[in-house]
């Protein structure tokens, strides 16, 4: 896969989430929620704290297995990468971080170092390609943990909270290669409590509120016309239990 | 307590006398305890990796054997190896016994299974913090192994001076299986054993010394190694 | 990282090589001119082979590598196929072992004497007894602390056959078996300041005699005598019967003989050659 060349949009399959629900030791932690993610859209995952965001963004990857309902690709699975709220990046150099994705990918050796470099660049971290990746700022890992998603050239992209912990400088550079990400053609899905974030990013939302999906539905809709009470207290910034 | 001083005073004067009998003494201890650990940590790294990452039945069982074989009695290991490799004995044919292999293989049966269980504890410790990450990027268990020996390779230093420690200063095994041979099987401990047997107390001791500066001194080199690495990866 | 990576993992692996071949190496040159002798810590501990073993090399070409243990052990040792020739000392022993078909020949190589050793102001009395027998009976009856080998060792079985000839069944509070060697017993005696029975060649060798002196010697029941066994190449094939016979012969013969009188520490002859004519 060339570093440009534009995703298929039409190919990616739907992620269709039916009654998807989890529960740990009984308690339900997300309530059965009925979803479906198509195209080349950016969907942001909106709600408070323990609202079930995260849980939720496991299950549509995943990395977790629904105790009810159940999570499924229309279609062949996609290639799918997910960036984490903290990065995890092995105890390594930052090229070496990317090179090691590549290898996972079954990318031949002879062409993964200049690849590694080529995301590096895109995502302005060619003069650290030496550094130990445990020494970079909080900005820099995440950014190097969206430049090893760019190496597999992600068909769709799981974000949790990429930005909660960065400075405006690193958030702006996040929600930049998030936009680069989407101009290639890669789906979007990314949580986020942020609503300025949400008028910035969104083509879609979602509003979780208490372990129940609320609202899903096109941004301007959701800014303009809120359906549900929640939606209406959450954008007027009230908090929401 | 005249011996003491003694003790410190024959210490130094067998270091610096550069003896070539305690020369070789030394290196064969040196050699038989690096090769046990090596091949010692060939096996128990990937061993105790792979036990960290797979569920199976009697994983549990496997866990407490592995520690508690870290508490074996050396003169119990030296005593299997010796029925091993004894002409009686199933692998009688090698002709092994009383040569520095059967000390290595003793000191293998003791350092492997403390090498397999810290591995086991701190391999299971990182992958708590990779696991996701790791299943999102679609890495296979096998492939896992690798990938968190290698990040793991600072606290593994660690336990494998751990090894290092436990097959240099063990006197049981070695004694059975090699029978302190002069020239051939004899190190640091055995050579400590005999001379207190012979009561020469003030050059046991002296040994005894020489052979914990050795030991300070592989500490000392992989801590220095270790410390540096460890800033520059953080 | 990745490059360094791919240039150790097997410059790892040709140490790893290298050090197991070094390690190894050492037992398998000179594969065909060793023999492997069990012996008794008291010949080993005396530095009587340090002495003697050069000048058989010097005759032969042949080296000798020495395992010291118990006599016991050393039986088991040989019984197993693991030893090429034995040099011990429990004679009863060793014609068994002739007689159950382990060995080919025996030879008296040597002897010297057992002795009683005890702290300097012997407060069993027995420096001016007239026997072992009186000696050791002094010891029960003050129930002065006896360390006693206790590991079946030939030292500890003639020991055993002393006390049954005394009439006395060592035991209680006073009579303490160690389960060590020699030298060891020998320094658990002098930390506890008891009497204990050596070979006089450990004794004499012995440095951390510390309150310990020798109190008792000279009685005939005393007498050590030290044997050398050929191994039965039919039961063990793989042994270098040859070799062995070699280093046999030469214990016996006159150079062997006089190499073991010639052996002294702190001017004392410690071994006395008796091999037969």
């Amino acid at each position: 896969m060339n570093e440009w060349t534009r995703l298929d949009v039409t190919a990616i399959p739907a992620l269709s989430l039916e009654g998807v629900g989890f529960r740990h030791r009984g308690q339900p932690l997300l309530h059965p929620v009925d979803l479906r993610l198509t195209g080349c859209r950016r969907t942001l995952v909106m709600g408070p704290n323990g609202a079930g965001k995260s849980l939720l963004m496991r299950l549509a990857h995943g990395l977790l297995a629904p105790t009810e309902g159940r999570v499924r690709w229309e279609g062949r699975p996609p290639r799918q990468a997910m960036v984490f709220q903290r990065p995890v990046l092995l105890r390594r150099s930052a090229l070496a971080n990317l090179t090691y994705a590549l290898a996972v990918a079954g990318t031949p050796r002879r062409r993964r170092k200049l690849l590694a470099r080529e995301a590096l660049s895109r995502f302005g971290l060619a003069a650290l390609e030496a550094r130990p990746a445990r020494v970079l700022s909080g900005g820099e890992q995440q950014r190097l943990a969206l430049a090893r998603a760019w190496l597999v050239a992600p068909e769709v992209l799981f974000l949790d909270e990429p930005t909660s912990a960065l400075d405006p400088a690193a958030i702006k550079a996040v929600e930049d290669a998030v936009n680069d990400f989407h101009r290639r053609g890669t789906r979007i899905v990314m949580t986020s409590h942020d609503l300025n974030q949400a008028r910035r990013l969104a083509d879609d939302i979602v509003l979780m509120v208490d372990g129940r999906l609320v609202e899903h539905g096109p941004a301007e809709t959701f800014f303009a016309a809120p359906a549900s009470a929640e939606a209406r207290a959450f954008i007027r910034g009230e908090l929401i239990w | 307590m005249p011996d003491d001083a003694n003790a410190f005073q024959t210490a130094l004067a067998l270091i610096l006398g550069l003896d070539p009998d305690l020369i070789g003494i030394v290196t064969l201890s040196l050699k038989v305890s690096f090769t046990a650990v090596l091949i010692a940590a060939l096996i128990a790294l990937p061993l105790g990796a792979a036990i960290a990452l797979w569920r199976f039945p009697g994983r549990g069982v496997l866990i407490v054997a592995l520690n508690a074989l870290m508490g074996l009695p050396p003169v119990v290991a030296g005593l299997a190896v010796y029925l091993l490799l004894s002409r009686a004995g199933p692998l009688g044919e090698l002709g092994l016994l009383f040569t520095p292999g059967a000390m290595v293989i003793a000191q293998v049966i003791l350092v492997l299974p403390i090498i397999a269980a810290l591995t086991r504890q701190q391999v299971e410790e990182l992958h708590g913090d990779y696991r996701e990450q790791l299943t999102s990027m679609g890495v296979s268990r096998a492939r896992r192994i690798p990938t968190l020996l290698w990040d793991a390779r600072f606290g593994l230093a660690t336990v494998l001076l751990a090894g290092f420690g436990r097959a240099s200063a063990e006197v049981g095994a070695v004694m059975i299986v090699g029978g302190n041979i002069d020239g051939v099987t004899r190190v640091m401990t055995t050579a400590i054993v005999l001379e207190t047997s012979k009561g020469d107390l003030p050059l046991a001791l002296g040994l005894g010394i020489v052979l914990l500066a050795l030991v300070a001194l592989v500490n000392a080199a992989a801590h220095l190694v270790g410390e540096t690495a460890r800033r520059r990866v953080g | 990282m990745e490059r360094k990576l791919r240039l150790t993992r097997p410059g790892l692996t040709l140490v790893a090589l290298g050090l197991m071949g070094a390690s190894l190496d050492a037992s398998a040159q000179d594969e065909a001119r060793f023999i492997t002798l069990a012996s008794t810590t008291s010949t080993q501990n005396s530095g009587l082979f340090d002495a003697i073993l050069p000048r058989f090399r010097e005759a032969s070409d042949i080296e000798v590598r020495v395992v010291a243990v118990g006599t016991g052990q050393a039986f088991e040792i040989a019984r197993r196929g693991d030893a090429d020739s034995l040099l011990v000392h429990d004679t009863e022993g060793e014609e068994r072992f002739v007689a159950e078909g382990y060995a080919t020949e025996r030879a008296d190589v040597m002897y010297n004497d057992f002795v009683i050793v005890g702290p300097s102001d012997d407060p069993a009395g027995i420096s001016d007894a007239q026997s072992i027998e009186e000696a050791l009976s002094d010891i029960a009856e003050a129930e002065a602390p006896f360390a006693s080998r206790g590991d079946d060792s030939g030292t500890n079985r003639a020991e055993l056959r002393l006390w049954e000839a005394a009439g006395v069944e060592p035991g209680g509070e006073w009579y303490r078996e160690l389960g060590s060697g020699m030298g060891p017993t020998l320094n658990t005696a002098a930390g506890m300041d008891a009497y204990a029975m050596s070979d006089r060649a450990t004794w004499v060798a012995f440095d951390n005699r510390q309150n310990l002196a020798l109190l008792f010697a000279g009685d005939e029941a005393l007498f050590n005598q030290y044997g050398s066994l050929l191994i039965d190449p039919e039961r063990h094939p793989h042994l270098k019967h040859d070799l062995a016979e070699q280093w046999h012969d030469w214990l016996l013969s006159e150079q062997g003989q006089a190499a073991i009188a010639d052996f002294e520490v702190k001017g004392q002859q410690l071994f006395f050659p008796n091999a037969a004519k």
